[in-house]
This record gives structure tokens, sequence and C-alpha cells, in this order.
């Protein structure tokens, strides 16, 4: 099981480790600077920062070492006649970090959408020109109000490193088989609520918070959807809501368990207009039955006025899918070693949580 | 020869000392820095070469107006200033 976690949060990274059964934090690196994406891969961490003045900056660690700068991933010139493209041809933010299946490998997911690739561990990046110049790509909507659309998750089939699913606030989910080399748009069988009734059922319409797959059982994929809980079974391509899901159906994260195709952790809140969570009790949804049911753990976590919210990548899970954690958007922590049964909360009071990372 | 003084908030990520620089624009000047610190560039700079939209540059006294093309004029003793327009948080 994984000894150690990494934090990314508003205000700088902090890695805990587990000491005599103990959580504690023990290093802390870029105090101050918001951290919003974070990767461990051996003894190697990347870490994004989302700087206020200076843009987004990508940073990596080789073990003990010190941190070496390397260079954030580019969009290329802005050519003439995409004169009226709504997307800033520049990057805005480092969303997530994913290895790529190969060694050196990664994959970058940013706002405004662009994917990048990187073949040499983080050195050099390269825009994935084919999904960012599929005419498509227009359409897609910003994130909660804002000007650009995210791409929240990249997953890489465990199988083939070709074989690639990227999850777009707003713009649905998008695969490749090829490495990147073209694209297109899977997802059937979500609605999105909030939009016009014609368009409710588009594929490009969807708000995927986010996605996660069973490791052991690739085709087994999950999403949280702005208005709702979804299974596929097929790789992502056709999509069944999840009804059961409890206490409400609105959130941001959700994990996978690596090995058993049919469970899956949530954190639910109050629908879009609140964003909070309910009754002021913070709960963790667990389902073992691929999405029949659900238990809503809370031994460990708040429930008396507690107001923490779970973005995207607030909640993991590591290889051996017993131990959780997830971090909330007031600086809550908590961590599971019996797969969300009960908690604990490490004695920090951190500043808002963007990424839980483990290290497996 | 013109002077670049850039923020002092930069030191936390990045050596980012004044430099003397013969230029005719701001953005001759920025260019001239940039190419013996090359990673100060993404510090100053969007991907499109523009100003960052949180950071400022002062000529004389007064922000520059194109922080696009970066083409305002400077005089061969100005001092150029590059620092952070404010944000909160």
């Amino acid at each position: 099981m994984a000894e150690r976690l990494h934090v990314g949060t508003r205000k700088g990274l902090f890695d805990l480790a587990r000491r005599n059964g103990v959580w504690d934090v023990v290093e802390t690196h870029f105090l101050g600077d918001p951290v919003s994406a974070v990767l461990a891969e051996g003894d190697t961490v990347y870490a994004a920062l989302d700087l206020g003045h200076f843009g987004a900056k990508l940073w990596r660690r080789d073990g003990a070492g010190e941190w070496r700068e390397l260079a954030a991933p580019a969009f290329p010139p802005k050519p003439q006649d995409a004169a009226d493209d709504p997307h800033p041809w520049s990057l805005g933010k480092i969303w997530v970090l994913e290895p790529g299946g190969v060694p050196g490998r990664l994959w970058a997911g940013t706002m405004p959408g662009g994917l990048f690739r990187s073949d040499d561990a983080g050195a050099s990046w390269s825009l994935t020109e084919a999904l960012w110049h599929m005419p498509e790509r227009r359409q897609w909507q910003g994130v909660a109000g804002g000007e650009q659309p995210g791409i929240s998750t990249v997953l890489i089939d465990p199988r083939n490193p070709d074989d690639i699913r990227v999850g777009v606030s707003t713009a649905g989910v998008w695969a490749s088989t090829d490495g990147g080399a073209s694209w297109r748009i899977i997802n059937e069988g979500m609605y999105n609520e909030y939009m016009p009734p014609e368009q409710k059922g588009l594929p490009i319409a969807q708000d995927i918070h986010r996605l996660a797959r069973c490791a052991a059982y690739p085709e087994i994929m999950w999403c949280q959807h702005h208005n709702g809980v979804f299974r596929s079974e097929d790789g992502g391509h056709n999509w069944h809501e999840i009804t059961a899901i409890r206490p409400s159906k609105f959130g941001f994260a959700v994990a996978a368990h690596p090995r058993d195709q049919d469970t899956a952790w949530f954190v639910p809140a109050v629908k879009d207009e609140r964003r909070i969570p309910m009754d002021g009790k913070v709960v963790v949804a667990r389902t073992r039955d691929g999405g029949n049911s659900f238990e809503v753990l809370r031994n460990g976590l708040p429930q008396r006025h507690a107001y923490d919210l779970v973005w995207r990548h607030g909640l993991a899970v590591d290889a051996s899918g017993e131990r959780l954690a997830f971090g909330s958007t007031s600086g809550g922590l908590w961590i599971s070693e019996d797969g969300g049964d009960s908690w604990t909360m490490p004695e920090a009071r951190l500043p808002p949580v963007s990424v839980v990372r483990f290290a497996d | 020869m013109a002077t670049v003084r850039f923020t002092s908030a930069l030191e936390r990520f990045l050596r980012a000392p004044p430099a003397q620089v013969a230029a005719a624009t701001v953005g001759e000047a920025l260019a001239s820095v940039f190419e013996t610190q090359p990673a100060l560039r993404g510090y100053v700079l969007d991907d499109q070469g523009a100003l960052r939209r949180h950071v400022a540059v002062y000529v004389g006294g007064e922000a520059v107006r194109d922080r696009v093309r970066l083409s305002d004029a400077i005089g061969p003793d100005d001092d150029i200033y590059v620092f952070q327009a404010l944000t909160g948080g």
C-alpha cells in the first residue's frame, strides 16, 4: 500500500508519510504558491504551479534532490485563420498530469483545453494538434462560468498506451486509439439537464467533471457528471445513469477501485447553485455492486456544520484499493485505510486542497 | 543603455537581476534580456509573446500601451520596470 501522499493546495504542496500507523506532514514545498496538479512516478514527483502573476509552471524533483523547473507546455503561434477562435492559444493552467504508460511519456490536460505530451519526462512538451484542431473544439464551453474549457481527466489504457480517453469540462469524452494522432467524441447516453431540450443529449454538451476507470478492467469507467453519476462498460462509448447515488448526485470527484470493477467512491454535494455538503455533513458514497446501491460513509468525517467541497482531483485511491484520501476547499484532509469504512484527519490545517495523489 | 529591472517577487523562482540593454522598443529590450535568461520569458510573456495579464511594464513612470506587440518606444537611458499587477489572495 502507498506510504506517501502528495497534497496540492492553494498555498503549496504538502507531502505526508505514514509512520507507525499515523499519517503526518513530513515535507512542504512551494509554500504560498497555488499547486494545480501533481504526479508521483517512482521516486520522481512533478508539481504544476498556477502562479497568479507569472503563469503556469512545471517542476520536477527526483528522489530527495532539489526541485528543478521544466519547460511548461506552450501553445504554438496562433495562425491568422484562427483569429476567431473563442479560446486563447496560451496556457492557462495545468489541470492534470498522467503517466503515459511507456518510459518518459507524460500527458498534461490543461486549460484552455490543450492536451500536451512529453516523451522525455517533462523536459519538453508538444501540443496534441489533432485534438486542438478538431472543428468541434470551438464549441467547447468554459468551466464553471469561466471562459476556458479544461481537460480534467486523461485515462491511458493500461494494456495499450495508444488508447486514450480525455474528459473535458465542458465537452464530453474524447477518444484516440492511435496515441493522439486522431480523435473522436464517443460518449452516448449522458444528458445535461441545464441545456436547452434539443441539446441535452448531445455528446459535446456533457459536463464531464471527472472520469475514473478500473485498472484491472479498463472498459469499466465511472463519471461524476455535472448532473449525476454515469457508468460505462465499454470504454466510455455508452453510459447509463447511476440513480442510486446518495445523499445527492452532484459532485466533482470519483475514484475507481483498481481491481474490483463494481466498486467506486464519490463525494456528493448539494447541486450546483450551492455546492456544499448535504446538511453540513461530509460523507463519501461507496458502491460495491456496480452502482445498484450505495453506502454513505461518515465514520471519522465531520457531521456538524461542515461545508467542505471536494474538487475534481481532490479524491484518490491507492493501488491496493484500501487506502483513500480526499481534501477539501476548507483545507480538510481525510485518509482511510479500510476502503472508506473509517477516516482519520492528519494534524494539519491546510490551505484549500486542489489535488491529492498517492505515491504508489 | 536602457536598464530593465524586474520585480523582486521573481526571485522566489529564478534569478532576475537588472540588465543593461541597447534597444529601441520594449519588445526589443525584453528580448535582449531573454537571450541571456531564457527561463524569464515565460514569467513575463504568455505563449503568444504578449505581456501576461497580471504583469505590468512601466517606462518613464507610465504603463506601456502596447501589451501585445510591445512596440512602445524607449529612450537610451530609460528605466524599464517589470512587476506584478495586483491580484488577490
